[in-house]
């Protein structure tokens, strides 16, 4: 029996999403025929900002790009300036900066675990994994003296420095915050109800994945391993990292890969506290910058990009930004082609949207 | 602090903010600061809302978004716009795409600064918001036309 094409409006105000997307699922029956995505309700232009304001300021900008990713946009700019400006910075800040991130990332992982036990309805695991998110930000708060923005970071190293004691301190929090982690992960890999909504569901091939271009866990859970950590920006390059991959390629892999990231942070925060040296965390910085570079860093959702051009004035010329999310949004329309309609919300949690971040 | 009959229910809109808001508005939902114990929900549909949360500014596309929601909302109401981006546009303000505050398309009761503002600030926020619903309440019930 044939049937009528309907076309049903996904947000872009919507009790799944915090932030507005939208799109528009035409469905034949319960089934997702096609999902167009229409964007820009987030979108606010701040890549013109850099023609108005100081290039050292604009750190803050970079660092508003998105409230979740925060503490790495603005690694990824200073980042991107100091190259351009041969500065060197010390080793300390590298890894501090390094901590500071990898706390984000578990921050950014739980928040996403519980957003995503929410879309299927699993109220509980939603509220445990809020619950240890707020001892993450605990320890954000009590270092850098913000819980979502940071303002930590700036070129040419970081404004704070943490004491050896806080450090082997923070490690003793995370040793009992990766035991109970591993308690809620263990829900998310073993749970009848999160397998039977999970198993199967918004199928991405390897060869898909890897023609759309989709980076980050949406990659890894494809069975692509790729993780720019591995290029060794900050102080990755001296640490023990290993890409975590999953071949599924379904929404199950997607969390897996998610919730074992948990653990891998942790443990990469404990190699960075055990190696760091001591010494400064920021050098002078003097003059303007001139000259262009492409900066790359690993956000919770994937790969980011800074390309900024300078031309030797205090205002540099263009910080093209390009998010994880824009990069999975090719992949998302695949996924949510021939799915179920009650399987919409869970699917477009997978790709973890960080829509604040892709329309900017 | 002011006393109201019935549970207030919440409907969250994100006009362009970067996300940081948003996460704390949901962030008072969590156990740490828990606000559903004071009957409070964060619902997803406007009939059913009395309190208008607004995160972000205001940006050429979601305007109509906002004033869909608010529409729909039953009177009286009452908004609370959270975040510098929402009172003003905040570091934004100069962006080609960012027309301003909240303040801009519907009428905004409480404003909530601070970037990102906190669970703390913004359950605060919600409190007061609540007098002036209990106003409201009271206006209309003494003849004095909705809202």
């Amino acid at each position: 029996m044939s049937s009528r094409r309907i076309v049903v409006p996904f947000g872009p105000q919507h009790p799944v999403l915090p932030e507005p997307i939208h799109l528009d699922l035409v469905l034949e029956d319960e089934h997702v025929v096609e999902a167009i995505p229409s964007i820009g309700y987030v979108h606010r232009g701040l890549e013109r900002l850099v023609e108005k304001r100081d290039y050292k300021d604009f750190v803050y900008i970079a660092e508003r790009i998105c409230g979740i990713c925060s503490f790495i946009h603005s690694v990824a700019y200073c980042q991107g300036i100091e190259n351009i400006m041969n500065l060197e910075v010390p080793r300390r800040a590298d890894y501090l900066r390094t901590i500071w991130s990898e706390y984000s990332r578990l921050h950014s992982h739980l928040l996403w675990l519980g957003l995503f036990a929410d879309a299927m309805g699993f109220e509980n695991l939603f509220m445990n994994s809020w619950r240890l998110r707020e001892k993450v930000l605990d320890a954000m708060e009590e270092t850098t003296g913000g819980r979502v923005i940071q303002g930590v970071c700036k070129v040419g190293g970081v404004r704070k420095d943490i004491s050896n004691s806080k450090l082997s301190e923070m490690v003793k929090d995370l040793d009992i915050l990766s035991s109970e982690m591993e308690d809620l992960c263990n829900v998310f890999f073993d749970d009848d109800t999160v397998r039977h909504r999970t198993k199967g569901v918004g199928f991405l091939s390897k060869d898909d994945a890897y023609k759309l271009g989709a980076v980050g866990p949406t990659a890894r859970g494809c069975g692509i391993s790729y993780d720019v950590r591995k290029t060794g920006y900050a102080a990755y390059n001296d640490l023990d990292i290993a890409p975590v991959v999953e071949t599924g390629g379904d929404c199950y892999s997607r969390c897996n890969v998610r919730a074992k990231e948990l653990l891998q942070s942790v443990d990469i925060i404990r190699q960075a506290v055990a190696n760091i040296p001591d010494g400064d965390v920021d050098v002078k910085v003097k003059g303007n910058p001139n000259g262009e570079y492409f900066s790359r860093v690993e956000q919770p959702r994937g790969e980011c990009i800074h390309y900024i051009k300078a031309n030797g004035k205090k205002n540099i010329q263009r910080d093209r930004v390009r998010t994880p999310t824009s990069a999975n949004i090719p992949a998302l329309v695949k996924m949510l082609a021939g799915c179920e309609m009650a399987d919409v919300p869970v699917i477009v949690l997978t790709i973890d949207p960080c829509i604040g971040c892709a329309e900017r | 602090m002011s006393y109201l009959t019935k549970s207030p229910w919440i409907i969250h809109y994100d006009a362009s903010s970067c996300n940081g808001c948003d996460i704390e508005v949901l962030a008072s939902l969590t156990p740490l600061y828990d606000v559903e114990r004071f009957g409070i929900i964060n619902t997803g549909n406007p009939k059913h809302a009395d309190i208008f949360l607004v995160t972000g500014s205001v940006n050429e596309q979601n305007k109509e978004v906002i004033k869909n929601i608010y529409d729909q909302m039953p009177k009286p109401n009452v908004v609370v716009g959270v975040g510098i981006c929402a009172c003003s546009g905040g570091v934004f303000r100069e962006c080609y795409n960012v027309s301003g505050g909240v303040g801009e398309i519907i009428p905004v009761d409480v404003y909530v600064p601070g970037c990102s503002a906190k669970p703390e600030a913004i359950i605060d926020g919600v409190v007061k918001a609540l007098g002036i619903l209990d106003q409201k309440y009271k206006a209309l019930k003494e003849g004095g036309g909705s809202n």
